[in-house]
């Protein structure tokens, strides 16, 4: 394994994608459909991160009381929808996520 | 909220915001350290891989290959696949980097990730909705991805030195503030139909796809959400024009 090449490929490929449209930005005219369309990464691109993560127990489908994940999930919507206040959301979340997971789950 | 806030400011508000999904990301920054060094990386291709690439999926498919012998070009080739995700990341950030000079838009660039996008994106949202354009957003956005980037080196490093030590970091729990976060900035969207059938197929994509390598179920998840919340959007837009109540 050539480390040396190995970094440097990774380095260059992930910096690429990530630049491209930073440097061409000012050059970048867009559309207002397609601006319409972007309002939508979001939310969309956080959701397709999280929905797996608090779903998925390695790979399975795992819907039940016995998912902490998914309770306090469930939690963290409710607080959100309630008070929009994120902070809060992240704390009554995570403190729904170890209560069940240290008190609900062993039971 | 004052209506404009200075440099140091932003910055360190944007380190302060971006906390949780810090917190949520110390178990994987550890982990990745401990895998790579065990999967036959040397300690200091671990630690430039976390200095220079700063991508912590592509680490973890990069740290696995390396376990089964795979030529540096293909690991290359696959970190481009995963890390395409930030391409949909950036041109969202593009009305808001444009007038920066090339010597914001290198490091903003180099530094963005998912969570940095999160932060950054949320900001940025929220002071167009404000009405209140701070001259320096972008300290912001660089206060959180420099945090993230920071965070990040200490967690490999520990990784390397420690990990063995450390009982198994998967078990903690931390990760799941990054759920949280996520949850608390994507529910205020949900204020409109599309919005919410959008989140809804997005998600559910990525549950179906999650088996695909590469992340490629993101992507898919990310385009069939953005096309079912424009496509919603227009739908509902020729229904109630048709009924001539829709006023833009």
């Amino acid at each position: 394994m050539n480390e040396f090449l190995l970094i440097l490929g990774m380095m260059l490929v992930t910096f690429s994608v990530r630049y491209v449209m930073f440097g061409a930005s000012s050059r970048i005219k867009l559309s207002p459909a397609f601006l319409r369309a972007l309002r939508y990464v979001p939310p969309v691109v956080l959701s397709a991160i999280v929905l797996p993560e608090v779903l998925l127990d390695d790979g399975m489908l795992s819907v039940g009381v016995m998912n902490a994940r998914l309770v306090g999930a469930i939690a963290a919507i409710l607080i959100s929808y309630a008070t929009r206040n994120l902070l809060l959301t992240i704390v009554v979340g995570m403190a729904v996520f170890f209560g069940w997971q240290g008190f609900v789950v062993p039971l | 909220m004052s209506f404009s806030r200075s440099r140091p400011q932003e910055f360190w508000t944007g380190a302060r915001d971006i906390i949780p999904l810090i917190v949520g990301a110390i178990p994987f920054g550890i982990i990745f350290g401990t895998l790579a060094t065990s999967n036959g990386l040397s300690a200091g291709a671990t630690l430039a891989m976390s200095t220079f690439v700063f991508a912590g999926s592509s680490q973890f498919i990069a740290a696995g290959m390396v376990a089964t012998n795979t030529g540096w070009l293909l690991i290359v080739l696959t970190t481009f696949v995963v890390n395409l995700r930030h391409l949909l990341y950036a041109v969202s950030l593009v009305p808001y980097v444009k007038e920066l000079s090339q010597w914001w838009k290198v490091p903003l660039a180099f530094l963005l990730t998912d969570e940095s996008f999160a932060v950054a994106i949320r900001g940025y949202e929220a002071g167009i909705k404000a009405d209140e354009k701070s001259p320096f957003q972008h300290w912001y956005f660089f206060g959180a991805a420099i945090a993230m980037y920071v965070n990040w080196q200490l967690c490999t490093f520990l990784g390397i030195t420690l990990g063995q030590m450390i009982p198994d970091a998967t078990g903690w729990g931390l990760d799941f503030a990054m759920s949280v976060t996520f949850i608390g900035i994507i529910v205020p969207y949900l204020k409109n139909k599309p919005m919410v059938i959008s989140v809804i197929v997005a998600g559910f994509v990525a549950v179906a796809t999650a088996s695909l390598p590469n992340k490629l179920g993101l992507m898919l998840a990310a385009l069939a959400g953005i096309s079912a919340g424009v496509t919603s959007e227009n739908l509902l837009r020729n229904a109630t024009t048709s009924q001539g109540t829709y006023h833009e």
